[in-house]
């Protein structure tokens, strides 16, 4: 990059943080040449990714899951309902993305942000299409009664790729979930047993677990000029705005391919990369799953 | 393996596509596209001055409102709005008019089938018709996979919901050049090449996500000279000179 003498005269004496602010795109710049990232990752390395269960003690199941500052709770809250009509022996999931003021500057009290009904959309779209969760497991008694699925993810620090993180919140959760013991009272009605049976035969004996089979797994890359970004923070997505997000199940097939508009178009080749970034990224997130699934059967 | 539409149509044929300009009175752009029994009417108020908070005030605003045909608009009308404000945006040159808004209304009159692409189309004829600086167009398309692996564009609304995945494809138009075709290359492959928006629901194999791609590349490469045709006769009088 050349620039103009007097201008670099006042670049080499400014002061790091004071030319990030004010050209921040050159900033960038100046890292991507050299293959590396202001936070010291490498271009293809996502953040560092945790995950805890049974953070929420009064749901049924639920999670927290932190990728870099990003952090996201889950939460399940299962209800007995009737199905509808067109599919008897279903439950239901219903999910919700919750963008709390305190998770971005941005986000301004008593105005909803513009992200959270888009990836709560986006979630629904992708556990639906994955196949993760088979509804039926989900039914009690066919025509009359079946679980209802209350998912919300309570986002509380957004420093980008909400998306993958809320996904990963959202599976980790239903990996953590206990559905809870129902019986049939003497009215017919079904209704959750708590602590003790009273005497009473439980209607889902031995069905305490989902089995979840083919997990999504997501990865968010940032394009920009030939570069591309693994798991942008929220600096990055600002600067640089071409968002591709690609989820992958465990079986390698393509749930969802999203990119929403953006600068800089898609060629073959980047899509191509981005793929194999996420297969290579989902490697990683499920080994992540299964350590902390296993710690949890052995407590 | 033939497979057999409910309408006839053979795997790689659009519905008939009709595009009308100039239909409202009072917008300063209106447009209103049909593909088949789809259709979408939409209006572009603007450059209008100020932008909205949290907006860059350096560079030109663009609003979208998304009118359902009946009811109010929830979650998918949000996603829509999204998509639709982040495409428009990629294809407008937004440095023209800083600190102005432009808002871009559609409202749904029919939906059969491959509504968002309808959509997009739309608004591009309307923006065209508004007069709104533009780098070049952004043509989009439907495309379905079948559980036999099989690839139908511009699905209706029942073929939509019998198919086991979609992909809704934006490409921008092929352009009008005096330059070289290798000058207009980006890495091998041609500018219309590049996907502008990709948005898919179900799964499918990557293969199939690269098939889905090729075709839909076929049929816009259609779709835009259609455009181009339908734009066309309103252009200024010195047509002649852009030849």
């Amino acid at each position: 990059m050349v620039l103009p003498d007097a201008s670099g005269d006042v670049l080499s004496e400014m002061d790091v943080d004071a030319f990030r602010r004010l050209f921040p795109l050159r900033f960038f710049e100046t890292h991507l040449v050299k293959s590396t990232r202001p936070d010291g990752r490498s271009l293809a390395e996502a953040r560092e990714t945790s995950s805890a269960l049974g953070a929420v003690a009064s749901a049924d199941g639920s999670a927290l899951v932190k990728i870099g500052s990003t952090r996201m709770l889950a939460a399940i809250k299962m209800e007995v309902m009737t199905p509808s009509k067109e599919s008897p022996d279903e439950g239901c999931i219903a999910i919700d993305f919750h963008m709390p003021p305190i998770c971005s500057p941005t986000v301004r009290p008593g105005r909803p942000a513009e992200a959270a009904p888009v990836v709560s959309k986006q979630l629904s779209d992708t556990i639906s299409s994955c196949g993760m969760i088979n509804l039926k497991e989900l039914s009690l008694i066919s025509r009359k009664a079946a679980w209802m699925a209350y998912l919300d993810i309570y986002c509380l620090d957004a420093d980008g790729a909400l998306f993958d993180a809320a996904l990963l919140s959202a599976v980790a959760a239903f990996s953590h979930l206990q559905i809870p013991v129902v019986s049939m009272n003497d009215d017919g009605k079904v209704v959750v047993l708590s602590g003790d049976h009273g005497g009473k035969e439980p209607v889902n004996k031995g069905k305490r677990k989902l089995t979840l089979s083919s997990i999504p797994f997501s990865l968010t890359c940032l394009l920009h000029k030939n570069y591309i970004l693994a798991d942008p923070t929220a600096e990055e997505e600002s600067v640089m705005e071409t968002l591709v997000t690609v989820v992958l199940d465990s079986s390698g097939q393509l749930v969802s391919l999203y990119k929403p508009g953006g600068p800089v178009l898609a060629y073959t080749s980047a899509i191509q990369d981005c793929v194999a970034l996420t297969r290579q990224r989902a490697r990683e997130l499920q080994t992540i799953l299964d350590e902390v699934t296993s710690s949890m059967e052995v407590d | 393996m033939e497979i057999d539409r409910l309408d006839g149509r053979t795997p790689n044929q659009l519905r008939p596509l009709a595009c009308s300009r100039n239909v409202l009175n009072r917008a300063h752009g209106s447009a209103s596209w049909c593909q088949g029994d789809t259709k979408v009417l939409v209006a572009v108020y603007g450059p209008k001055a100020g932008t909205k908070k949290n907006e860059n005030p350096e560079k030109a605003c663009i609003e979208i409102i998304w009118k359902p045909k009946t009811g109010q608009s929830g979650k998918l009308e949000r996603e829509y709005e999204m998509i639709l404000k982040r495409t428009l945006q990629s294809i407008c040159i937004l440095t023209l008019n800083p600190n102005t808004t432009t808002s871009v209304i559609i409202q749904v009159v029919n939906d059969d089938g491959a509504l968002l692409p309808c959509a997009i189309n739309a608004a591009c004829a309307a923006l065209v018709d508004a007069g709104i600086p533009l780098k070049h167009l952004a043509v989009a398309i439907c495309c379905c996979l079948a559980e036999s692996g099989y690839v139908v564009l511009d699905p209706s609304k029942l073929e939509e919901q019998k198919m086991k995945a979609f992909a809704y494809l934006v490409f921008p138009n092929s352009v009008l050049s005096i330059l070289p075709e290798e000058q207009l290359q980006v890495g091998g492959e041609p500018v219309e090449h590049g996907i502008i928006t990709s948005v898919t629901q179900g799964a499918m194999s990557v293969d199939d996500y690269l098939h889905c791609l090729e075709r839909g590349r076929a049929a816009t490469a259609k779709m835009s000279a259609f455009l181009r045709k339908s734009l066309q006769p309103q252009l200024p009088i010195d047509s002649s000179k852009a030849g």
